[in-house]
């Protein structure tokens, strides 16, 4: 008997050193200041703590379909002209709503077997199914759309982290968010004003450089005057930033070229540099095969001019002087801020699709701090009038609840500090009621021993029967609580889960000391009683 | 110490007086939600934008009312929060657009900003960004090839020690002066001043997050009762847990009515307190439903309702105590756990009050009351009997056929 207690006592001293480990590491001093410092080095604090920023985004997935779809429109129009296979029409009938959908027209009947083998031969993740009066519908397959939308998301989120990184932001998350609605959950600590970083991270960074057939031009209505109210073929009306010409502050719309010449695609660098007056520009620097069709273009619209188009907004219109090869700046009034930002966001490469922001919450340092402060203060005071209602009430065996309770908090906090699960201030409250509720499995053991003890059991009798008959109820009410729990920690975010999380933790930890723990301590007084003395209970 | 010894109060013979007590409750707060405040739900779940406030004085209700209204924004609801000076200004999913998600807080600070002189900026609410950017270019220290750096620390130590030390809000640029070189002050002076606020919190909830977090909620609500009732229907009978559920969902109403009748807002992390408390209750029914089933196979003669009554009579001591020491931390937690939890740690309050009435007033009675139903139709009173014996009786009858 005694040399099973001396195994579970070292097995509870092991326990408890691993668990400070986990709290403290291996603190450099043991002034206050250096074991505070070690906690936070090793405890991970929520957004809620520490102060920054939290933000949810929404990837407009189909976007990227929409895109997608374009090509896939543009190699139909290709293979049909080499087979030369008639049609009136092909077209997206609902670009907004479903992308993954384009519609041929009139398309003659005798040729219906040769455009069922080239649309599963060139468009092999299409299906193509027959429509009324000669048109078809060629849909994306089902399985082919879902990759390529939780491809958007993965893309999204590698493009984001690169810029953020960039921004030498510490210790960012961005992860993907809830369940298949393609949303980033981004946090990003110790950030209070997010306005910069949030237009950073939205810009899709589409750039193109189109031909520019007119402009600028105060609105819209004035554009189609100019051209008796028809556009030319394959262009377009797209705005001009403020920056761009046209009146001062006010609107201005070019009409460019539908077709790009080049794209962000055909970019290998871009960096700040400046322009002939040494006003900051954007220079950047063009691929081979960029640098071969960009030249092919600026050969061809010689005293032309060329529009770089970035996120579908006009920035700078130039005269072509002379062919270029690969290199260019664009102009645009910028700040050397904004350069830096805009290299760094075209460097980091384009978004696949376009994001909103849905949520954003922004906790400043010092409320954390205050935070913390109160948090710190009233599990402090719960705690200790825990600890001091537990020995007046149960004298003796009060010790063992207490030390069962403080080996649950160091079990608790250790464990936060292993796995690097977060604390946030609903956690602490967690923290807090793992106490209360920690307590009431010794209250359940304890209420048992003494009922035994009046009906006549002697102390080792009662104390074993009082731990077996609790056992069972202290194992049904922690599932029931770890379920909620659980379902908490899938449901919650930010906060609630780190709620979830230390109620969890806790309460495991609670198995361990309530039960295993408090039972040693038990064994160890009776081993040391005589026969029948009385316990303190 | 005992506070208890050997009680044996008739609990089920006050069964009438516990349920005109729950009906009480309950009628006031449906009757709140359905008539008077509805659920008052946080930012959370409505969508819209709060900013809370920190004023250098004890802020004017009125001045900050007439700036809204100057900036357009006569939706905006102005609440003192706190005890130190903060307001909070809450503008209503209507002002909060996917579009512009960020527009009424940038509209909510300019219509604060009041006598800016020209030219300067608002040092309160400045980001350490632009407050090094400036001294960057102003250079006060002379610093050499580490500019950056150094001005980017100095810059930190500024904002944190306005938001650290002074939490939010400097007075005067003397206050500076212990935390950083007095040439930077005085540079700062120049391009900076000094408003009477500062933003310490800012939480932007889109109309489609809200619906979102709406929906989760009352999943995660419906998930948690069920995994309850699936749980203790294999580890006792199903009306143990039919039984627990109601009870569950009984408190889950007076809490929720409670919020309602005080016209508290119900956040995420309200929604997590009453997590808890299911849990919490259940913890509490599931204690005596245990004594109950030990109580059956010890005492076969009596009848069902003396054995739940002499096992809510075993459990009492523990359950006051746990309920006691319980609300003893939830009490600290509502006392000294700051604003921020308030809400949060009112529902554990009101819940763990509540939770612990309702295990002896609710769950038991619920189960003496479905036998006495049982036995008035003429059946058998089959169901009162522990899971082993259950499992033992289904075996058999799967025998037979």
């Amino acid at each position: 008997m005694n040399k099973n207690l001396g195994w579970k006592a070292v097995l509870i001293a092991g326990t408890l050193l691993v668990f400070l480990f986990g709290i403290f590491g291996i603190p450099k001093g043991f002034s206050g200041q250096a074991l505070s410092d070690a906690v936070q080095d090793r405890i991970n604090l929520g957004l809620d703590l520490k102060g920054g920023t939290h933000l949810i985004l929404q990837v407009q997935v189909n976007d990227a379909v929409k895109v997608e779809s374009e090509n896939a429109i543009q190699r139909l129009k290709e293979s049909l002209r080499t087979h030369k296979i008639n049609y009136t029409e092909i077209s997206q009938p609902d670009a907004a709503n479903r992308p993954e959908q384009i519609l041929i027209k009139g398309v003659p009947p005798e040729t219906s077997g040769d455009l069922r083998s080239i649309v599963s031969e060139r468009l092999p993740e299409y299906d193509l199914s027959s429509g009324t009066e000669n048109s078809w519908t060629v849909t994306m397959k089902a399985q082919s759309l879902s990759e390529l939308k939780n491809r958007s998301v993965e893309q999204a989120i590698e493009t984001i982290r690169n810029r953020i990184d960039s921004l030498g932001v510490t210790e960012p998350t961005i992860q993907e968010h809830g369940l298949g609605q393609y949303q980033i959950l981004v946090q990003l600590p110790g950030v209070d004003d997010p306005a910069r970083v949030k237009q950073i991270m939205q810009s899709t960074a589409m750039l193109e450089i189109r031909q520019s057939l007119g402009g600028p031009y105060p609105s819209e209505q004035a554009a189609l005057q100019d051209h008796g109210g028809v556009l030319p073929p394959d262009s377009e009306l797209l705005p001009g930033t403020a920056r761009a010409g046209g009146g001062e502050g006010g609107e201005s719309w070019y009409i460019v070229s539908r077709a790009a010449a080049v794209t962000g695609r055909d970019l290998r660098s871009a960096q700040p540099s400046s322009d002939e007056n040494g006003a900051p520009a954007v220079g950047f620097n063009l691929t081979g095969e960029g640098g071969r069709k960009f030249f092919a273009f600026t050969s061809a619209h010689v005293k032309d001019s060329l529009a770089v188009v970035l996120d579908n907004k006009v920035q700078s219109v130039a005269t072509i002087d002379e062919p270029i090869h690969d290199s260019g700046i664009i102009r645009g009034r910028f700040t050397e801020q904004e350069v830096k930002d805009q290299s760094m966001i075209l460097r980091s490469g384009a978004l696949p699709a376009g994001i909103k922001y849905l949520e954003e919450r922004t906790v400043g340092p010092s409320l954390g701090a205050e935070s913390i402060r109160a948090g710190v203060h009233a599990a402090i005071i719960g705690m200790a009038a825990v600890l001091i209602f537990m020995l007046v009430y149960y004298r003796g065996a009060g010790i063992n609840a207490d030390v069962a309770l403080i080996l649950n908090l160091i079990i608790l906090l250790g464990f936060l500090g292993f796995s690097k699960a977060t604390l946030t201030l609903p956690g602490i409250a967690g923290v807090i009621l793992t106490v209360g509720m920690g307590v009431d499995s010794n209250v359940l053991i304890f209420e048992r021993i003494r009922e035994e003890l009046r009906n006549g059991k002697t102390p080792p009798s009662a104390v074993e029967q009082g731990f077996s008959h609790a056992w069972v109820t202290i194992v049904d009410t922690h599932v029931t609580t770890i379920v909620s729990a659980f379902i908490l920690f899938i449901f919650g975010t930010g906060p609630v889960k780190g709620f979830a999380v230390t109620l969890t933790f806790g309460l495991l930890a609670n198995l361990f000391t309530a039960v295993f723990v408090s039972r040693v301590i038990f064994d160890y007084i009776l081993s040391r009683k005589q026969r029948g003395e009385a316990l303190s209970i | 110490m005992e506070f208890f010894r050997e009680p044996n109060f008739d609990f089920l013979g006050k069964k009438w007086y516990f349920l005109a007590f729950s009906l009480v409750f309950s009628v006031a707060g449906l009757l709140s939600i359905f008539f008077w405040h509805g659920i008052p739900l946080g930012v959370d779940f409505r969508g819209g934008t709060l900013v809370y406030v920190k004023f250098s004085h004890p802020p004017d209700d009125n001045a900050i009312r007439a700036a809204m209204d100057r900036a357009n924004l006569r939706n905006a609801k102005i609440q003192r929060y706190g005890t130190n000076n903060e307001v909070l200004i809450d503008l209503d999913v209507r002002e909060t657009t996917e579009q512009a998600l960020d527009q009424g807080k940038a509209q909510i600070i300019n219509a604060l900003e009041t006598n800016i002189p020209t030219g300067k900026e608002d040092l309160n609410n400045a980001p350490v960004l632009s407050v090094a950017n400036y001294l960057l270019e102003k250079d006060p220290l002379r610093a050499g090839t580490d500019a950056r750096q150094r001005y980017t620390g100095v810059a930190q130590a500024i904002v944190d020690y306005r938001d650290k030390t002074k939490g939010g809000v400097l007075n005067s640029f003397d206050e500076l002066k212990g935390a950083v070189d007095p040439a930077v002050v005085s540079s700062l002076q120049e391009g900076f001043f000094l408003s009477d606020f500062g933003v310490r919190n800012v939480e932007i909830v889109g109309p489609q997050v809200g619906e979102q977090l709406r929906k989760q909620a009352v999943l995660a609500t419906v998930y948690s009762l069920a995994g309850m009732l699936v749980y203790l229907a294999f580890r006792f009978e199903w009306i143990y847990g039919v039984a627990a559920v109601v009870t569950v969902f009984h408190d889950t109403l007076i809490t929720v009515g409670a919020f309602s009748l005080t016209n508290k807002e119900i956040s995420l992390t309200v929604i997590a307190a009453i997590l808890t408390l299911i849990g919490y209750s259940n913890n509490d029914t599931i204690v005596v439903f245990d004594r109950i089933r030990e109580n059956l196979k010890l005492m076969r003669r009596e009848s069902l309702s003396v054995i739940v009554n002499k096992s809510i009579n075993q459990t009492l001591s523990r359950t006051i105590l746990t309920a006691g020491l319980t609300f003893l931390t939830v009490l600290a937690l509502y006392l000294f756990g700051g604003e921020v939890l308030h809400n949060f740690s009112f529902a554990l309050v009101v819940g763990i009050l509540i939770g612990t009435y309702s295990s002896i007033a609710i769950a038991a009675p619920i189960l003496v009351a479905y036998q006495d139903w049982r036995l008035n139709r003429g059946k058998r009173p089959q169901v009162m009997v522990s899971g082993k014996d259950a499992a033992a009786r289904r075996e058999k009858l799967k025998a037979k056929a």
